[in-house]
């Protein structure tokens, strides 16, 4: 048990970050229960998968700077695609949609040798494009069963947001972190030399790990169009936020450590420090300062606390 | 021959661009045997020991393993068929568990503690995280990943290494044992006494042939030394350095005593003004680390250095530059600034000094980087970007940017690697000439006939310690090449 602890240290370290971020919002404003943890989530909803997509990349020792734009091309595509067939397989086709860009996203880096942060920063235009081809203006428009469904709490307390991630990071990041391509991802990461030679086929470890980065942006969007309601092709703030949740959730930049809980957690953290900010009243251009102070304050001190964890 | 033959390369050639790293190399291996492969620094060893494992595909030649010919594309294809190699480098990822790393190559669990046990490691658990175990656990892991394996062939690069003398034993004990129930072995080794303990023959690499096939019995060193020596290339006259009385000056440099972890136990020497001291040594015995310490890169962990009779304590490679001591990395590329010129890579050490604040005083500047380019018979055809020179001609920048700031002491390590004769011997007289006006060098080669063309002295370092100092009047090839595998410490002990 300790030692589950030690190697999951900087989680735990977030885990009572948020508990006390949540312990100071209730403090501040007694109203706050679970209608705000609600809306809270609900928020952070994007965001969370935005990150999570994020998270497989860089642990893959690489970047993705269209997560935002694959997400508007998913949010479009939703919206139109709702108008004429129902849910179910209109969602079924967003998510193969995301997965597709993602494939292709990585497939270019692997083959044409071009580094991750060129292409990618290329495809951000390319999807970006590409939404704006779709739809031009805000439109569509998504079912009502996922309007309603991303909202409230089923089971009291939990909000459905909440529920809706964590169901998305068990369905595919959990069975895969405990594949042979989970383990061919943080290897590649964390030594490519070292994972060639065990017999790991690097190229394709990598470009598929740019595919299941592309199918979270698939559930961003999908969950950007339910909260709207419509589809909305310019790309949202999503790209910044998501790599600052991924710094903040222990995620190493440069690949093999980390995991998606910790980048997760790291959003809704983020999200309570905006939402304690604003409740203070404080000037908004104030918070993105204390924002950027909070991150580097906490990567430094984690990386100070691991770095004398590793010395014992 | 013992058995079936289980691995047979035929004329396997390689080339990097210009540079023919391998012409004619080939190795036959049988069922039961231990096979050494050998040869000098630069033969060609690990290209091909990184060919037969799949990591690089030969230009030409042939791989048959259990006489069919096989297609050994990569390191995943030399394991399926049987091959597998521990390298000198553990491939193990620092960001996993063992258990992870084990299902990386679908290793089995129990074979692979089994091993882990045998090999005298005895608390490991298997969610240990790769990064946190010491060096020499990683190799064992990585021999014992191999052996649970059960490889037809199994290639040992450099295994004993990093590791501590009892699990050199239990390495070798293993590998004899695995061999006799008929695993083939192909052992790459710079000791001798390992190679003459363990192995059943000898195959000796130079200038990227196989030149010899030994059967190892008594005498077989010297018959080695010769092989990997060959007919020596005529470098022009020898006795360019002219073997100089030594000042009664106090030496510039002293080094005593001076550990640097993990390799370096105990380096000791002296070098006097005036004077071109070589460094012999084989891959990987501490040379590396003796000159990023003396760079200000590496902390040394004991011992101390003196220059000009003053204690060195560097923090920063400019501290270094500061007390005199000007490094000319084997590397080009850590040394030069490829996208810009020539002068402002020969100007940037008056540039770096930031106390110099304010407008770079160009006119000096000129001057003096004008007069090195003439002294250094740099091409200035390509007054342009560095990275458009020879590789000869760049490491004339690396040298003459210390010849226009003025020197007392160079630290060149392996400044001749992968340099055209016609160069070189540029590089020798300029060495000579730096001496002659009062400098001190200190010449990391690896290539031995150099010692007697460009130095005065040369200390011998062997597994972290000098072992040796021979003048370069005597220094000739097989006197360093026996020094270097630490063969006169052996047969004085003996």
């Amino acid at each position: 048990m300790s030692d589950l602890i030690r190697k999951n240290a900087w989680v735990a370290g977030l885990v009572v970050l948020l508990a006390a971020l949540l312990a100071i919002t209730k403090i501040i404003q007694p109203s706050f229960g679970a209608s705000g943890l609600e809306s809270v989530a609900r928020a952070a909803l994007p965001f969370a998968f935005a990150t999570a997509g994020m998270a497989v990349v860089v642990i893959v020792g690489g970047i993705d700077l269209s997560v935002a734009s694959m997400m508007a091309v998913c949010a479009v595509t939703a919206a139109v695609l709702m108008e004429k067939i129902s849910g179910v397989p209109a969602v079924m086709i967003v998510l193969a949609l995301g997965l597709a860009m993602g494939l292709i996203n990585g497939a270019l880096i692997v083959v044409t040798r071009v580094p991750d942060i060129v292409v990618t920063l290329a495809m951000l235009f390319v999807w970006e494009g590409a939404a704006l081809l779709i739809l031009e203006t805000p439109g569509g428009s998504t079912s009502e069963w996922l309007q309603t469904g991303i909202r409230g709490s089923l089971v009291p307390g939990l909000p459905n947001a909440l529920v809706i991630i964590a169901a998305a990071v068990a369905l595919v990041w959990v069975p895969l972190r405990r594949s042979r391509l989970g383990i061919s991802i943080y290897a590649t990461g964390s030594n490519e030399r070292a994972a060639f030679r065990s017999g790991v086929d690097v190229g394709r470890t990598r470009i598929l790990a740019y595919g299941v980065c592309g199918m979270f942006c698939a559930f961003g969007g999908l969950s950007l169009a339910s909260l709207t309601g419509i589809g909305e092709p310019v790309p949202g703030p999503y790209l910044m936020a998501s790599v600052a949740a991924v710094v903040l959730g222990g995620v190493v930049l440069g690949g093999g450590r980390g995991g998606l809980l910790g980048p997760i957690i790291a959003v809704f953290i983020l999200r309570i420090v905006r939402t304690i900010l604003t409740l203070l009243a404080v000037d908004p251009n104030v918070t993105t300062i204390i924002e950027g102070t909070i991150m580097v304050c906490v990567v430094m001190l984690g990386t100070a606390l691991t770095l004398r964890g590793a010395r014992k | 021959m013992s058995g079936t033959q289980l691995l047979d390369a035929t004329g396997i050639a390689k080339a990097f661009g210009a540079v023919r790293a391998l012409t004619d190399a080939g190795l036959s291996l049988s069922e039961g045997e231990i096979v050494a492969l050998m040869g000098a620094n630069g033969a060609g060893k690990s290209t091909f020991v990184k060919i037969i494992t799949g990591a690089l595909r030969p230009d030409s030649g042939k791989v048959l393993i259990r006489g069919r010919e096989a297609r050994v594309g990569s390191p995943a294809e030399a394991r399926r068929s049987g091959l597998v190699p521990v390298y000198q480098e553990p491939s193990l990822i620092p960001d996993l568990d063992v258990a992870d790393n084990l299902r990386l190559t679908d290793t089995r669990v129990d074979p692979f503690m089994r091993w882990v046990g045998e090999l005298g490691i005895a608390d490991l658990e298997l969610s240990d995280m790769i990064g946190d175990l010491p060096l020499a656990t990683l190799r064992i892991l990585d021999l014992a990943r191999a052996l649970a394996s059960k490889p037809d062939v199994l290639l040992l690069d450099e295994m004993t290494a990093a590791l501590p003398t009892d699990l050199v034993d239990r390495v070798l004990k293993v590998t004899r044992e695995q061999a006799d129930s008929g695993m083939g072995v192909i052992y790459v080794s710079h000791r001798f006494s390992e190679i003459s303990e363990l192995c059943d023959r000898a195959s000796v690499l130079r200038d990227g042939k196989t030149v010899g096939d030994l059967k190892i019995e008594s005498g077989v060193e010297q018959r080695a030394v010769e092989l990997m020596l060959g007919q020596k290339l005529e470098l022009g006259n020898r006795g360019v350095a002219e073997t100089r009385s030594r000042t009664e000056a106090a030496p510039r440099v002293r080094v005593r005593d001076l550990a640097i972890a993990p390799r370096v136990t105990g380096i000791t020497f002296d070098l006097y003004p005036a004077e071109v001291l070589g460094v012999v040594a084989l891959e990987g015995q501490g040379q590396d680390e003796l000159f990023d310490c003396m760079a200000g890169f590496l902390p040394p962990s004991s011992g101390e250095i003196e220059i000009n009779g003053k204690p060195a304590d560097f923090h920063h490679p400019a501290d270094a530059i500061a007390a005199g001591l000007k490094f000319v990395p084997g590397d080009r590329a850590d040394a030069l600034l490829a996208q810009r010129s020539v002068r402002e890579n020969i100007a940037l050490p008056f540039s770096a000094r930031l106390r110099n604040w304010g407008n770079l005083k160009l006119q000096r500047e000129r001057e003096r980087v004008a007069h090195a380019i003439e002294k250094l018979q740099i091409d200035t055809r390509a007054q342009g970007e560095v990275q458009r020179l020879s590789g000869g001609n760049q490491q004339k920048v690396t040298i003459g940017r210390w010849l226009a700031t003025g020197v007392d002491t160079l630290l060149l390590f392996d400044p001749t690697r992968g340099i055209d004769v016609r160069t070189k011997r540029q590089i020798y007289p300029l060495v000579r000439e730096l001496a002659q006006q009062g400098a001190s060098v200190l010449f990391y080669t690896s290539e031995l006939e150099e010692i007697a063309l460009a130095c005065d002295r040369a200390i011998v370092i062997f597994n972290g310690r000098v072992v040796d100092v021979i003048d370069a009047a005597d220094a000739d090839d097989q006197t360093l090449l026996h020094a270097a595998y630490g063969l006169t410490a052996q047969e004085g002990a003996a």
